[in-house]
């Protein structure tokens, strides 16, 4: 490989790097936004979590066999990088397979296992297209689901049409290369008895036999060029699209929830309150409410709930970048399924596309932007939030261990503490509760009546 | 509880009734079916009665967590000053918020749901079923509470309760950690649902008949609400009957 393709390479390769580098910046920034929370206890059980769900995949094996379909992409992905590494040391020393001479007999075994996992790639996202578009997927579906129309679509068959050109791309540099040695061209022929035929590609030469020399090599040089471009330029797009689950799919499960699904989460502001109301001992500060734990800023009474991204916490920001619109929470959804307009994939991507907000208000106003949206009210509806029963169907759902019901909590908190906002009937239930301790009208001396029933009707 | 406490004794348990339990005419049903078999088994209890305030659970899953916690703060003062230590409740509402949400505001006690209770009570062949109703040959689908299922993990204890009965057990397409809401949690039941295309419960009700039980067995106050609703609404109410696992045990012993 001349020198010029070798600067052009490393160029690439330091633009993608670069771009990429930018673009991690700006999310970690916009998931700092969100209120500091200790994630880090218990490291032992996390990493058994994450090992499980993250690594293992263990719920996509829920539904076995888009679990095996998505396996295969998601084995591909991690192993093919072993490749790819080869591909950017080729590229940087203008080498052809590097590692063929120095793992002679391990070489041809391991583009076999490529080949097949690229084959296995490349049907499964034609399978999921099909899933997409001819078998119609209900959870999948724009006419169905509203939070998917426009680009969430795009995004996706994008993605699926990228991976098929990556595949086809290396399967017939491998096979229009295979010819090249074959016929023992330039240092194409070096590699003559060294590197065998492979186990896919062999069946895509009859393709490339009619091909001049020169016209191989030129399919060669553009098929690798495309390959490899595709993936920097794929690595630089995942940081715009759903597919960021790949990455943070995994520090994602391993800060997810170990409490209950069912426990919610306390309020050391409000036990203050609360505490001094009834002239209780004040219990909150000793046992360190989780703002004091940065040691820097004591407690400042925020606001109680969330309304913008900014009264969230990170890892319900992270959530929402981690999530991979699959639908999975929507289709369990009570609501959802019942017709209602809540879709706890809705909240992820509305949380998400907030974010997506700010950083572009960030790029072209600079730091200090600020706008009057917020997450409630402009990207979220109140309409939705009181459609909630906190099933917590959607947390047992996602495969990403994503927690859609945490944020509408927060966000109701806010609706009804700071906005007093909440539906007539529950004001009057919240009445009942504070005055009958009960949230319906009986008097509390009512509460022992059904005692008389016990042993008179056990006589009968 | 105040007058054990004024005798000097000290109940085994503290039967936690809650406001369905309390003041539901249908679940007060399900409290002193619950009662009997306390009584037959012989288990000393005490319950709280007008000490006994709502947990404050609907208030805080619909975001009023000032009322919340001034619920907790008293109740755990009234359970504190009577030194209870554990407690069994047939709500799996108030079970979840005094098990996982009340020990960070300082109320700590083993929490036990009834169906735990009565799994161990039929484990350890305290209760021994015999004369009473006949099960045989009815068909019965058990319907997952929300928070005991998913929010606490327990499954398996009502269908071990069901399963002494002798009766059909048949599950649901949604069970277990997969099963359907029946529609109420989260406040819900206090307020009208949001516009859409029916009501969590017809949709339940609708699975549930689908197994062709003709028995609905809940372990929830809520949940027998809202199944008894949509049963109604489907007007079946003559073939289908919605029970708590407690009255089937009682009705079982002839209690
Ligand atoms: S918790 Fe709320 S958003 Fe999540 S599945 Fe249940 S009703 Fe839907
Ligand atoms: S929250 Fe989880 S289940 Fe829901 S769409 Fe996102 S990744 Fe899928």
């Amino acid at each position: 490989m001349d020198i010029f393709q070798q600067i052009l390479f490393v160029a690439a390769l330091a633009a993608a790097i670069w771009y990429i580098t930018k673009r991690v910046r700006l999310i970690t920034r916009a998931i700092k936004l969100g209120r500091p929370e200790d994630r880090t206890d218990n490291a032992g059980e996390r990493m058994r979590v994450m090992l499980l769900v993250a690594f293992g995949q263990k719920k996509m094996f829920t539904k076995p066999l888009v679990g095996v379909m998505h396996f295969v992409i998601y084995a591909g992905f991690l192993i093919i990088n072993i490749e790819i590494l080869e591909i950017i040391l080729d590229g940087i020393l203008g080498t052809h397979r590097l590692f063929a001479p120095y793992i002679t007999p391990v070489y041809p075994i391991l583009i076999d296992v490529f080949e097949v996992l690229a084959f296995g790639v490349l049907a499964v996202c034609v399978a999921f297209l099909c899933r997409r578009f001819i078998t119609r997927v209900n959870r999948l579906q724009a006419s169905r689901h509203r939070e998917l129309r426009g680009w969430p679509v795009s995004d996706a068959t994008i993605i699926l049409s990228a991976e098929i050109f990556l595949m086809i791309a290396f399967l017939t540099w491998n096979a229009s290369d295979s010819v090249l040695r074959d016929r023992g061209v330039g240092h194409y022929g070096e590699l003559q008895g060294i590197v065998p035929d492979f186990l896919v590609s062999q069946y895509f030469k009859p393709f490339f036999t009619g091909f001049s020399d020169t016209a191989l090599i030129a399919y060669e040089r553009a098929a690798w060029w495309l390959h490899i471009l595709g993936i920097l330029a794929f690595a630089v797009y995942v940081t715009y699209s759903k597919h960021l689950h790949i990455a943070l799919g995994f520090p994602n499960v391993y800060f997810s929830d170990l409490q209950p699904k069912g426990e919610m989460q306390n309020m050391p502001e409000i036990t203050k309150e609360v505490q001094l109301a009834l002239g209780l001992p004040l219990t909150t500060e000793p046992d360190g409410s989780q703002e004091n734990d940065n040691g820097q800023q004591p407690a400042e009474i925020g606001r109680f709930g969330a309304k913008d991204v900014y009264d969230l916490k990170w890892i319900n920001l992270m959530n929402a970048y981690s999530c991979t619109e699959c639908g999975r929470c929507t289709a369990a959804c009570p609501a959802n399924i019942t017709g209602k307009k809540l879709s706890p994939r809705k909240i992820m991507m509305d949380t998400r596309d907030r974010m997506e907000d700010i950083q572009r208000g960030w790029q072209t106003q600079g730091n200090d932007f600020k706008d009057d949206k917020s997450l409630l009210g402009d990207y979220i509806t109140a309409e939705e939030l009181n459609a909630c029963t906190t099933c917590q169907a959607c947390i047992n759902a996602c495969p990403v261990n994503i927690n859609p019901l945490d944020i509408i909590l927060q966000l109701r908190r806010y609706r009804v503490m700071e906005e007093s906002q909440a539906p007539a009937s529950w004001n009057a239930m919240f009445s009942n509760i504070e005055n009958n301790m009960a949230p319906w009208k009986f008097s509390p001396s009512d509460r022992f009546n059904w005692a008389d029933q016990v042993n008179e009707s056990q006589s009968k | 509880m105040a007058d054990m406490a004024a005798a000097g004794e000290e109940p085994e348990i503290l039967f936690w009734v809650g406001c369905a339990g309390s003041f539901d005419d249908r679940y007060k049903r399900v409290t002193i079916a619950f009662v009997r078999i306390l009584n037959h088994v012989g288990i000393k209890f005490a319950v709280l009665g007008p000490e006994e305030a709502c947990t404050g659970d609907p208030a805080r899953r619909a975001g009023n967590e000032f009322l919340f916690q001034m619920q907790a703060v008293s109740n755990i003062q009234v359970l504190n000053g009577y030194n209870v230590k554990k407690i069994v409740t047939a709500c799996p509402h108030c079970f979840n918020t005094l098990k996982n949400e009340y020990p960070e505001l300082g109320g700590k006690y083993e929490v036990i749901h009834h169906s735990q209770f009565l799994q161990g009570l039929i484990n350890e062949g305290r209760v021994r079923v015999k004369d009473g109703q006949s099960f045989k040959g009815r068909r019965i689908t058990f319907h997952d509470s929300c928070y005991l299922g998913r929010a606490n993990k327990i499954y398996e204890a009502p269908r071990e309760v069901l399963a002494a009965l002798d009766a059909d057990l048949v599950e649901m397409k949604r069970g277990r950690a997969n099963g359907l809401c029946c529609g109420a949690g989260g406040g819900q039941y206090f307020k009208e649902p949001e516009p859409g295309n029916k009501d969590v419960n017809v949709e339940r009700v609708e699975e549930a008949l689908g197994t062709g039980a003709d028995m609905i067995a809940v372990a929830c106050p809520f949940c027998m609400t809202m199944m008894s609703d949509g049963v109604k609404n489907k007007n079946r109410e003559d073939s289908v009957r919605v029970y708590d696992i407690a009255e089937l045990i009682a009705q079982k012993e002839g209690l």
